[in-house]
């Protein structure tokens, strides 16, 4: 696999470089790139912060297995984006500060405010990071023959090299080039294998449009073919209406919570830019999310056709030979495709019946017989190039392009954990009387201690075993603690610190509890029947959300009022260009800075 | 990095801003209103078409994909795109007639 080295060694030199060129020289340049990011870059450095190893590796494959069911991701993961636009980014930026607990402790006039703020958002920050160290760990053992844990020292080490030295600035330039190897690794296969399936080359249509050669719409052949084989049909799904609506609800009410997508619009001039800037970033994020479930169904289909009910040919012997002679009897070898990745261990074979054919079957097999074939989620992305044919070069491109949605994504958390620990505790809360440079050096100090951290959860992401409920985690607890008390820090005056605290720790409490109960508590294996109703540890952040605000509202109303000058505030942050200094946590650090 | 925005005092409560006084009220009025159009749009089809109503739209077949399935796959997103420009397009416009300059 010489290409592969090719590509992510090509891809990594261009990381550094960009780093090189993108130094920080001041606190604001390192935490919001100094204000000065164009919108349409912003929207594509915030694109390949947004997708994270997951995105570009399993979900295309996680749907072709949930059928329906992998809606929930689709429309989670890009209508968050709509909330964002709509009701936080232009705000927040006119706002004007450097983090989410800025803007909760300065608009709730209140240091344990701010705190829960940064608990929420290290825990949130931390689960996802993990996941993304040990992707890279994973992709480095798996592809070019390093160590495990040589392979996240790799990473950490050129995030190292562009976080610490570029603070913003620098991850914003490389997300860029991040951005770019992405999609271009994940749409040129995409292309191929719709017009190999469909005959149409755009991937968006082929998933509409019939099967190449026959009378048959992809979709209905796909859903046909599985019910022959005992799955259930692809345009269903086994949840209730309800549960997926909060699972939907909570993905998209995080999305928009998550501070390391909030940050990211606080890199651009104005709030006018703010709210283009998501527009932007939604239509590179659509690139990859509209071809994604494509690529699922295309898979599915590809790989059932070209696998089930062929004759194994199994990894150490000469393919070309062994396939020949199977073709000679007239028997169908298994695709070469499927011999190679067997080495890799993502996809598997186990002749259960002992009559060397792989079948592939569903539950519900008519022919009674047992399922033989294990297909990794990750496998629909990274053997797309080969099952479309195409040249080794573009082969080698997957590994690079699943290292750089890991790599931009750890590095948009390495600020938020960085800023949290530099600025929200360090400048703002302890050490009030730091001075700029002072700051500088603690920011980059903090940079360099969350990457050796994130780097050891990496490590150790085996063994905590919280870090692979991310989904569940960073996107309820993001939708439960941070998105009520931003929104209602917006569009209601009336909210007060008490009000914002309650809110905050009715977020975080039940839905920390809950998720940890069923996902791996004691409720790890019960079904449905006993969630709370009927909600999925998934969806529950979308409940206790609604719980969140109405505690919040409750709690303020009871209680004192928010003073003038915080009531002044909201109304300043609603106008563009209305923001004034207010009172003491303004002091020092005016806004228009 | 210096900016084009008007020096202010940290500190000191409300020195105005440079130019004419502006209408925040009626500004604030107009946005929420576009802002609660647009979310309904966006809960239409996103929860509405893709989740909700799902079952009825799947009887209408959109090329070779039943309805609700492409809404809740593909024409959500689609959606979510053409509302934040449409946002964007919309906000300028109350902003040139209150005379902000976002």
């Amino acid at each position: 696999m010489d290409w592969t080295l090719f590509w992510v060694g090509a891809t990594f030199a261009t990381y550094i470089g960009i780093a090189i060129w993108a130094r920080a020289g001041s606190t604001n340049d390192f935490y919001v790139a100094g204000h000065g990011v164009h919108p349409v870059i912003n929207g594509m450095a915030t694109a390949a912060d947004w997708m994270s190893a997951a995105s570009f590796l399993s979900m295309a494959g996680l749907i072709a297995i949930l059928g329906y069911g992998g809606s929930v991701y689709l429309m989670g993961w890009t209508g968050g984006y709509v909330l964002l636009a709509l009701l936080l980014a232009p705000f927040l930026r006119e706002f004007g500060k450097f983090t989410v607990p800025d803007f909760v402790g300065d608009r709730y006039y209140s240091d344990t405010a701010r705190l829960v703020a940064v608990i929420c958002a290290l825990f949130v920050s931390f689960t996802y990071i993990a996941g993304q160290m040990s992707g890279v760990g994973i992709a480095f053992s798996r592809f070019l023959g390093v160590d495990f844990n040589t392979g996240i020292f790799i990473g950490m080490g050129i995030v190292f090299i562009y976080a610490v030295l570029g603070g913003m600035k620098g991850v914003t330039y490389t997300q860029v080039a991040q951005y770019v190897v992405l999609i271009f690794a994940y749409t040129v296969p995409a292309i191929f294998i719709s017009l190999m399936l469909t005959g149409n080359p755009i991937p968006q249509l082929g998933f509409i449009s019939n099967v190449k050669g026959e009378d048959v719409s992809m979709i209905q052949k796909l859903s046909d073919t599985l019910t022959s084989l005992g799955f259930s049909e692809y345009t269903t799904t086994n949840k209730t209406v309800f549960d997926v609506f909060c699972i939907t609800a909570a993905l998209m009410f995080g999305t928009a919570g998550l501070p390391h997508v909030i940050i990211r619009f606080f890199t651009v001039p104005r709030p006018s830019d703010a709210r283009l800037s998501a527009g932007w970033a939604l239509v590179f994020i659509a690139l990859l999310y509209t071809v994604a479930p494509a690529v699922g169904a295309f898979s599915r289909l590809n790989v059932i056709n070209t696998v089930n009910d062929t004759t194994y040919v199994a990894p150490g012997e000469d393919y070309a030979a062994q396939a020949a002679a199977l073709e000679a009897q007239g028997v169908t070898p298994s695709p070469a495709w499927f011999t190679r990745w067997e080495v890799t261990k993502l996809v598997g074979f186990e002749d259960k019946n002992g009559d060397g054919i792989m079948q592939i079957r569903g539950p519900n097999a008519p022919d009674g017989l047992e399922n033989e074939v294990t297909i990794n989620n990750d496998i629909a992305v990274l053997a797309s190039p080969e099952i479309a044919q195409l040249p080794d070069w573009v082969v080698g491109l997957m590994v690079a392009g699943g290292l750089a949605a890991a790599l931009s994504t750890a590095a948009g958390l390495l600020m938020v954990i960085s800023s949290a620990v530099s600025h929200d505790l360090c400048r703002r809360t302890f050490f009030k009387g730091m001075s700029d440079k002072s700051e500088l050096r603690v920011a980059r100090l903090a940079a360099a201690g969350a990457v050796m951290a994130a780097g050891f959860m990496g490590i150790y992401s085996s063994q905590l075993a919280f870090v692979a409920q991310v989904v569940a985690f960073a996107f309820g607890l993001a939708a439960a603690s941070l998105f009520p008390v931003i929104l209602l820090g917006i569009f209601w005056k009336r909210m007060n610190r008490e009000g914002a605290i309650a809110s905050m720790l009715t977020g975080l409490v039940p839905t920390f509890i809950y998720i940890w109960h069923f996902k791996l508590g004691a409720g790890k294996d019960a079904g449905p029947d006993e969630w709370f109703l009927g909600v999925s540890p998934e969806g529950i952040g979308f409940v206790v959300m609604i719980l969140s605000i109405i505690v919040g509202v409750v709690v303020s109303l009871a209680t004192k009022a928010p003073p003038q000058d915080i009531q002044d505030l909201v109304e300043d942050i609603r106008v563009p260009g209305q923001r004034r200094p207010h009172g003491i946590a303004d002091a020092g650090m005016s806004p228009a800075e | 990095m210096s900016e084009n925005q008007s020096e202010t005092t940290p500190g000191i409560d409300g020195p105005e801003i440079d130019g004419p006084e502006i209408d925040g009220k009626a500004y604030w009025k107009e946005v929420i209103r576009l802002t609660l159009t647009l979310l309904a749009v966006w809960f239409l089809v996103s929860f509405g078409a893709g989740i909700l109503f799902r079952e009825v739209l799947d009887a209408v077949k959109l090329g070779g994909a039943p309805l609700g399935f492409w809404f809740a796959q593909n024409g959500s997103i689609y959606v979510f795109v053409a509302l934040i420009f449409y946002y964007c397009f919309a906000m300028n416009r109350i902003e040139r007639k209150f005379r902000i300059e976002g």
